[in-house]
Parts: C-alpha cells; sequence; structure tokens
C-alpha cells in the first residue's frame, strides 16, 4: 500500500469516532413526568421552567410519531433511552477552565477544538456540549464587555429568566410536532445568545455538540435573540462516537429577529454516519426555525450536512417582519445507506419580503436524498419573492435523489421561481481534467467542489475549509 | 353517505342485469369505497383541494343512483362545427351512440362484453366508487397498422334530469402495433351540482400513436375528476392536451408508465379559471426502462377567488438509464385573490439521467403592458394580448394542426 492509499484509508474512517471513558450521571432509564422532574430539579431550575416541560409533555403524550417522511428507520422504544447524561465532574460546575476535568480537555483537544483561550487564536467563542451538558464557554470576558450574552441554556434560564422567559417557545411552540414537543419536555442543554441594540458581535460565536454516552438521546435547545440593528454569526458543528446502535438528536433551534437585525447561522453536522454497511449512526431530528420579527431583519441558514444514518430536518423562516429576508444555503451529502430528507420552509407573511433557497445534493453507495421545500406566499404578502433552486448529482445507481417541493402562491403580486435538476458528473468535465493530468478521483473532487461553491461560499472562512475536506472525505471510495 | 351508497347500489342491482360475478366485483368495491369514503386533504394527492370537502360544500346530498335504462335524446347543435369526426356520445353518463363512420369497418373493434380487469393497484377510492357504480363499459381498438383517418370526439354531455347526481363512466382503449389514434373529450352541460367521474385506461402497443384533447371549456357548476392510465411499449408516443376551464371543480390526473424503450409522452395543460373555480393536474411520469422521454408543460391564468393546482411526478427507475425528463409550470395571477399551488417532484434512482423540473408564478409584468400601452394599446387590450400569448405557447405544442386551428379558435386565442 502506497502512502497515498494509506492516507485515504485513513480519510475514509471516521475519526472523531472515539468514546470518552468518563464516569456519567444519568437520569433513569424511560420517560415520564419523574425524569423531567429529575431533569428541571438537577439543573436547578425555577418552577415556570418545570411547568413549561410539564405542559409540554402533556400534549405529547397526545401525539403520534409522523411517518410521511421518505426514509423509514425502525420504531424508536422512547422509553429504552436515557433523557439526561452527564460528566460526574460537572455536578459543581467549575468555575474556570482550570478546573474542568482533564479528560474533557482532551476529549475536545482530539476533536480539534481546544477550550483553552490561548488556543484559540482565530477569534471565536465556543460553546461546548457535551452529551446533556454544556461544559465550557469559552472568551465569555470580552464578549461581556458589549453586553453580549453567550452562555448555556440552563445558566441563562438561572441568570436571564426575563429574557427566556420572554421568548422561549415564541418560534417553535411546546404544541408543535412530535420531535420538537418531546423536545420541549426533556431538553437539556444548549446555547444561549443575546445581542443587545446596535451591537455588531465581534466575533463568530460557536457551539461544539458531542454525543458520548451510549443509549443517551441528545436534546438540546438553542435560542438566539438578536436585538433591534444587531449582527450574529453563529456556527454549529457535531460528532459522536461509532457505536452500532442508533441514537437519536432531537435539538430545537429558535432564532429571533428584531428589527434591522442579521443572524447567520451555519452547521457542519458531521455525527457518526453509521459503517459502510449501514450500521449504527445517528438520527438527526432537528427542528430549527428563525423568525423574522422586525422590519428589515434577515436571517440566513447555511448547512454542510455530511455525517447522520438519517437526517430530517427543514431549518425555517417565517418572514413576519415587511422587508425581511430569508435565505437557506445547503449541501447534503449522503454515502453507503445513509438518508437524509432535508430542504427548508420559507413563509412569506409581511410585505416586500424575499426569499432565496440553494440546495445542493450529492448521492453515492446506496443513499437515498430528498429535498423537500415549502414556499409559501401569504395573501398579504405584497411584492414578496422567492427564488429556489435544487440540484442533484447522483454517483452510481443504486443510490437515490429527489426533490419534493411545495409551492404556495396567495398573492398576485408576488413571484416564485424554481428550478431543479438532477444529473451526474458528465464524462466531458472528468476527460477535461484528467487530460490536464488529474487522476479519476482528483477529477471528481474538484467537480464536486465547484459543484458545491455557491454554499460553501456562505460559510466563515475557517469552517468553508473545513468543509471542504469534509466534503471530499464524504464522497472518498465512491468513484470507480 | 353510507346508507345512501347502500340504497342506490341495491337499487341499481334490481333494475339491472349483471352476472353473478359481476356483482360481487361491484360488492367488493363498494365496500372498499364506503370504508374510505371521498378523498380528503389528508392524503397527500389532495392537499391542495379537498374533494371531499367541494363535494359537501357545492353538492351537499350526492344520489349514487342512476336508471341507464331510458335513451336519451341527442342534441346535434352541440356538435363540433368544421371538423369531420367519429362520434361517442355519453349523456348522462349512458353511452347514446358510437359511431365510427368515417373508418374502415373491419379495423376498429368494439367491445362491450369484456372482462372486467382491474389492473389499477393504487389507492384512489374513486376507481373503487367507479368500480362499484359504473354501467357496462365499452373497449375500444385499433388494429395493427391502421391510423383513423379522423379524429374520435368523445361528448360528455349532461341534461336538465341530473342533479346531485354521481356519474361514472370507463373507456378502455388499445392501439395495437403501428397504430394510431386521435382523441378529443368534449365536454358540455346543462346542469349544475352534480359530480362525474371518468376513468380512461389506455394500452399503447409498439409503435403506437395516442392523441388525446380534453377541452372543458363551457362553464358549468359540476365536479369532475378524470384519470387516464397509459401504458406505452416500445418506441410508443403520447401526448394528452387538457384545456381547464369550464367546470367549477376539474381534477385531471395522468398517470403514464413507460414500459418500452424509446417511448415517450407530453402532457400539455392550461388552467384558464374564473371565479371561485377550483382546477387541478395531477400527472405522474414512470420511466422504467433505458431511454425514455417525457415532456410536460403547465400554464395558468387565475382569475378572482380561483385556485389552481398542479402536481407532476417525474418518477426514474434505476434501470432507466438515459432518461429525459422535463417539467414546467408557469403561472399568472390576476386577481389579489387567486391561488396558485405546485408541487413538482422527482424521484430518480438511476444516474445518468437529464431530469429538470421549474415553476414561476406571479402577476403580469407591468414592463410588458406599459411597451404595449407606449404603442397605442390601452390597458385591457395589452393585459389580453399578453395573456393571448402566455396561452398560445402551450396549444403550439399540439402536434396536430388541424386539431391546434380548432382548439385556438374554440379558446378564442389570436396567432
Amino acid at each position: 500500500m502506497d502512502t497515498r492509499q494509506k492516507d485515504i484509508e485513513k480519510l475514509k474512517e471516521y475519526k472523531y469516532g472515539f468514546t470518552t471513558d468518563i464516569e456519567n450521571i444519568k437520569a433513569p432509564k424511560g420517560l415520564n413526568e419523574d425524569v423531567i422532574k429529575f431533569i428541571s430539579k438537577i439543573k436547578k431550575e425555577p418552577n415556570w421552567m418545570l411547568d413549561f416541560r410539564l405542559k409540554a409533555f402533556e400534549r405529547f403524550k397526545l401525539l403520534k410519531e409522523p411517518n410521511w417522511q421518505k426514509p423509514k428507520y425502525p420504531k424508536i422504544d422512547y422509553q429504552d433511552l436515557y433523557y439526561y447524561s452527564a460528566p460526574k465532574s460537572m455536578n459543581d460546575k467549575p468555575k474556570s477552565l482550570d478546573e474542568l476535568d482533564p479528560k474533557l480537555l482532551e476529549t475536545y483537544k482530539k476533536l480539534g477544538i481546544p477550550l483553552q483561550e490561548q488556543a484559540r487564536l482565530n477569534g471565536i467563542a465556543v460553546d461546548a456540549v457535551f452529551d446533556s451538558v454544556s461544559v465550557a464557554t469559552t472568551f465569555k470576558g470580552e464578549l461581556t464587555k458589549q453586553g453580549i450574552i453567550f452562555c448555556s441554556m440552563s445558566e441563562a434560564i438561572q441568570k436571564h429568566p426575563n429574557l427566556v422567559k420572554k421568548y422561549l417557545g415564541t418560534v417553535i411552540p411546546t404544541t408543535d410536532h412530535f420531535f420538537a414537543t418531546l423536545n420541549s419536555a426533556v431538553f437539556t442543554d444548549g446555547s444561549f445568545v443575546y445581542i443587545p441594540e446596535g451591537v455588531r458581535c465581534p466575533m463568530e460565536l460557536s457551539t461544539y455538540f458531542r454525543i458520548n454516552a451510549s443509549e443517551t438521546g441528545q436534546f438540546e435547545r438553542t435560542l438566539i435573540i438578536a436585538d433591534k440593528g444587531s449582527y450574529v454569526s453563529y456556527l454549529e458543528g457535531c460528532t459522536a462516537p461509532m457505536r452500532d446502535e442508533n441514537q437519536l438528536h432531537a435539538a430545537n433551534v429558535e432564532l429571533i429577529a428584531l428589527d434591522d437585525a442579521e443572524i447567520k447561522y451555519s452547521t457542519v453536522q458531521n455525527w457518526y454516519p453509521g459503517d459502510e454497511n449501514g450500521k449504527g449512526g445517528i438520527y438527526n431530528f432537528v427542528t430549527k426555525r428563525g423568525l423574522c420579527k422586525g422590519k428589515n431583519s434577515k436571517i440566513s441558514w447555511t448547512q454542510v450536512e455530511t455525517g447522520s444514518a438519517i437526517t430530517w430536518k427543514y431549518p425555517s423562516c417565517i418572514l413576519k417582519g415587511d422587508n425581511s429576508i430569508g435565505e437557506f444555503y445547503s449541501i447534503a451529502i449522503t454515502n453507503n445507506h445513509q438518508k437524509a430528507d432535508t430542504g427548508t420552509k420559507m413563509i412569506h407573511l409581511g410585505k416586500n419580503t424575499k426569499s432565496k433557497i440553494i440546495s445542493k445534493g450529492i448521492s453515492a453507495g446506496f443513499s437515498d436524498m430528498t429535498y423537500r421545500g415549502l414556499v409559501d406566499i401569504n395573501s398579504k404578502a405584497e411584492n414578496s419573492s422567492n427564488y429556489t433552486q435544487c440540484d442533484s448529482l447522483l454517483m452510481g445507481n443504486k443510490c437515490g435523489a429527489h426533490t419534493v417541493p411545495y409551492i404556495k402562491n396567495k398573492n398576485f403580486d408576488s413571484n416564485i421561481a424554481h428550478e431543479a435538476t438532477t444529473s451526474k458528473i458528465s464524462e466531458e468535465q472528468l476527460h477535461y481534467c484528467q487530460q490536464r493530468g488529474l487522476n479519476s478521483e482528483e477529477a471528481v473532487g474538484l467537480i464536486v467542489n465547484g459543484f458545491c461553491k455557491e454554499v460553501l461560499q456562505q460559510l466563515p472562512m475557517e469552517f468553508a475549509v473545513e468543509a471542504q475536506k469534509l466534503v471530499g472525505i464524504s464522497l472518498e471510495g465512491s468513484v470507480g | 353517505m353510507k346508507e345512501q351508497l347502500k340504497t342506490d347500489f341495491e337499487k341499481i342491482l334490481k333494475i339491472s342485469n349483471f352476472s353473478e360475478k359481476d356483482i360481487k366485483f361491484k360488492k367488493n368495491y363498494l365496500n372498499k369505497f364506503i370504508e374510505s369514503g371521498f378523498p380528503s386533504r389528508k392524503l397527500e394527492n389532495w392537499k391542495f383541494l379537498d374533494l371531499n370537502q367541494i363535494i359537501k360544500k357545492d353538492i351537499g346530498e350526492l344520489s349514487f343512483y342512476n336508471d341507464y335504462s331510458v335513451t336519451n335524446k341527442v342534441d346535434t347543435s352541440i356538435f363540433i362545427d368544421g371538423l369531420e369526426h367519429n362520434k361517442i356520445i355519453f349523456i348522462n353518463g349512458r353511452i347514446e351512440k358510437i359511431d365510427f363512420n368515417y373508418e374502415d369497418e373491419n379495423q376498429i373493434e368494439i367491445y362491450d362484453d369484456i372482462k372486467v380487469n382491474d389492473k389499477f393497484d393504487n389507492e384512489n377510492s374513486l376507481i373503487d366508487l367507479n368500480n362499484a357504480f359504473r354501467n357496462k363499459y365499452y373497449k375500444i381498438l385499433v388494429k395493427e397498422g391502421y391510423s383513423t383517418k379522423k379524429p374520435l370526439v368523445i361528448y360528455h354531455l349532461t341534461n336538465e334530469i341530473m342533479k346531485s347526481k354521481n356519474i361514472n363512466l370507463r373507456l378502455d382503449f388499445e392501439l395495437e402495433q403501428n397504430s394510431s389514434l386521435k382523441l378529443i373529450d368534449f365536454f358540455n352541460d346543462l346542469t349544475d351540482k352534480n359530480f362525474m367521474n371518468i376513468l380512461y385506461n389506455f394500452d399503447l402497443k409498439k409503435d403506437s400513436i395516442l392523441k388525446n384533447y380534453k377541452i372543458d371549456k363551457s362553464l358549468n357548476k359540476n365536479l369532475k375528476y378524470s384519470f387516464n392510465n397509459i401504458d406505452q411499449e416500445i418506441n410508443s408516443i403520447s401526448e394528452t392536451f387538457i384545456f381547464s376551464a369550464g367546470s367549477n371543480y376539474f381534477k385531471n390526473e395522468i398517470n403514464c408508465n413507460l414500459r418500452g424503450e424509446y417511448s415517450s409522452a407530453f402532457v400539455n395543460g392550461i388552467f384558464s379559471l374564473k371565479e371561485n373555480q377550483q382546477h387541478e393536474i395531477r400527472s405522474t411520469i414512470n420511466h422504467l426502462v433505458e431511454n425514455t422521454k417525457s415532456y410536460q408543460l403547465i400554464k395558468s391564468v387565475l382569475g378572482k377567488n380561483s385556485k389552481a393546482a398542479y402536481q407532476g411526478r417525474i418518477y426514474v427507475d434505476s434501470k432507466a438509464q438515459k432518461t429525459d425528463g422535463y417539467q414546467l409550470s408557469k403561472a399568472i395571477l390576476l386577481d389579489e385573490t387567486s391561488e396558485f399551488n405546485a408541487k413538482p417532484e422527482l424521484e430518480i434512482y438511476a444516474d445518468d439521467v437529464k431530469c429538470s423540473h421549474g415553476s414561476a408564478s406571479g402577476s403580469l409584468n407591468e414592463n410588458s403592458i406599459f411597451y404595449l400601452m407606449s404603442r397605442g394599446l390601452n390597458y385591457k387590450q395589452s393585459k389580453e394580448l399578453l395573456i393571448n400569448g402566455f396561452m398560445l405557447e402551450v396549444v403550439e405544442k399540439i402536434t396536430d394542426s388541424e386539431i391546434k386551428n380548432l382548439i385556438i379558435n374554440m379558446i378564442g386565442l389570436k396567432e
């Protein structure tokens, strides 16, 4: 085996697949009121929070699991999961990074996310979430100076109850769909961001999610509020160890942009996708929804989805404020037995609202990829417009690529344009690259990168480089 | 409704002479229909326009009983002028006349006693309803190598005795190798508040050509559903054109199975809707083998309170390499109360394919109107001219020039 081949072998492996051997505190297995009370108690939550959870749980009992999605999965036994798992050392919250369990520091270092601030030169503040709790948040001091709140959800419930109370559940109510309601009942931790009026957040904020414990569902909740005239760019990364079982990840993310505010939310999702025979991997059933509440506000979603056994999510924008803008840029790559059913919803309610959807899907191996989207222009949303483009690339004839857009136009003053294509990499393009000395794999890499460029451009610099590599790795070995 | 269905069914059995086997068959489907009822928005295919609701609102209590023993007078004045054609005339769901005067008798066969073939395994309760309540149905066979000289016009007529009734009818067509058939469905109703349920099944053998034009133009308050199933063998061509404008509700479904290599399917449609009308076209093109082609163009012009929906699905099997699939829908919303919904869907399992779809909707382009007005047209004329051109593009796709001209005149378009 020459070195190049070795490199490829190395790359093909899921390098984040290790487990951290650390002592855990877990809630008793199963889902019932006691477990919810346990979670609420261990997090020392006020009563209103517990009520919020219990109300959601009441509702959850009435709901049925949806079944309309393309990727089917074996029934999940919700009583056979742990809903809370936290490293024991987090029980008494360490006050600074020096007190943090070295094992945790080591884990994040291995993942390439050093938590010591001096090691972070590129100016990204990180909130690290390990199983059910947030273990560390960096650069807090600098952010506080500007009045920015960036902390874990549990901390926000303690320290900023008014903000949480005012906004939590306003975009994704407790009466929403099955998984969102489940999350409302049992969510454990996540990030909370508040950008005060007129502040432009000086650095990228980022959360890094890690599932470590087995038989655990991760239910995090993120809430980002951008007050009038503010701006924030937020990044999210995720990995999990290699396990033979399927693990559930059902997060809720709520974004709220007030007048003239802008939120940019980027995700690089690299949960463990399962092995090449489709065994194991994460079920990524996430609800992400942004509300452009104020005038001239803007929410932009960018996602690079390469991991997870099943990805099932539709980051959405509700364009309520006049002149608000919603954007969605997505690359979804499925290989081996991975399945994805993803897309977006753009709901136009305000006047002069605009939305743009660029979705690139690549499927290889035995995988199945679906773009499902909704563009709904309400009768009051005068002079609104939408542009949608979704392209799919197929590699091999064992995989599938599907496009299911729903287009509803109830306003005669508004325009919707939708385009979609499905094709494979053309022989001419390959030939052209190979003529110039690239081997077939490099040629495919180059073409795929070009295919994804429009979306990759939207990512912050450091992430874009990562993502580009990830795109290459995910498709490694699928050509030939 | 359940009681109504049962009593009407018994009433029909009493006056008809169905065989033991037929009765069993019909009963089976009656029970199936009773179980599922009219489709509602709970079903994905009926999400945009909920038939169950529309029937409740527009008709209320529906009667399923029809006495097919009574003959109806044929009003010849509604026949299409200026086109020599063969005729099949349905009045109130009863076949009054089949006439192939222009054709070679030996080349066309009509069967009225065919054994029921029941190949639709899809979950469509309206087909169950059709199976349970239709009168006898006919099969028309065009023999090998024969091309019909003149188009066949199927008149769908109703007269005043019909009120709050459900009519079910079915025709089967078989086009043998290298044959061709031009078929015009012409709807003309003098009634309102009835629900017609029409089922066609086409079998296209090697090298055969089918052209089907559906024209629903005269304003009426009936509800209609039409389902075309088309099976295509090697090198066959099917062309379907739908002009959907007259009825209060009309849903056209085209289900096309491209089973033979080099077969192709074309579906073109125009919605031209006025007050309170709700129309839908749903097409499913199944590309099952290599080198097949499909092309779809749907355009809508939507007036006050009207609603149009287009659901187009292209399915490409993993065997169907080199598929070429194209789908485009465009809509002009003329009023703030009009609504257009689309769901263009691609489901693809083969990699060497060229599939794309596009959908656009919006109001008339103000710049174009300005351009025309600056050249002396008034606002109304400019608008009409733009709509005329918009619709003409679809009509231009019709490959038979005689029928194309007929349809242009009928709709009142200017070339």
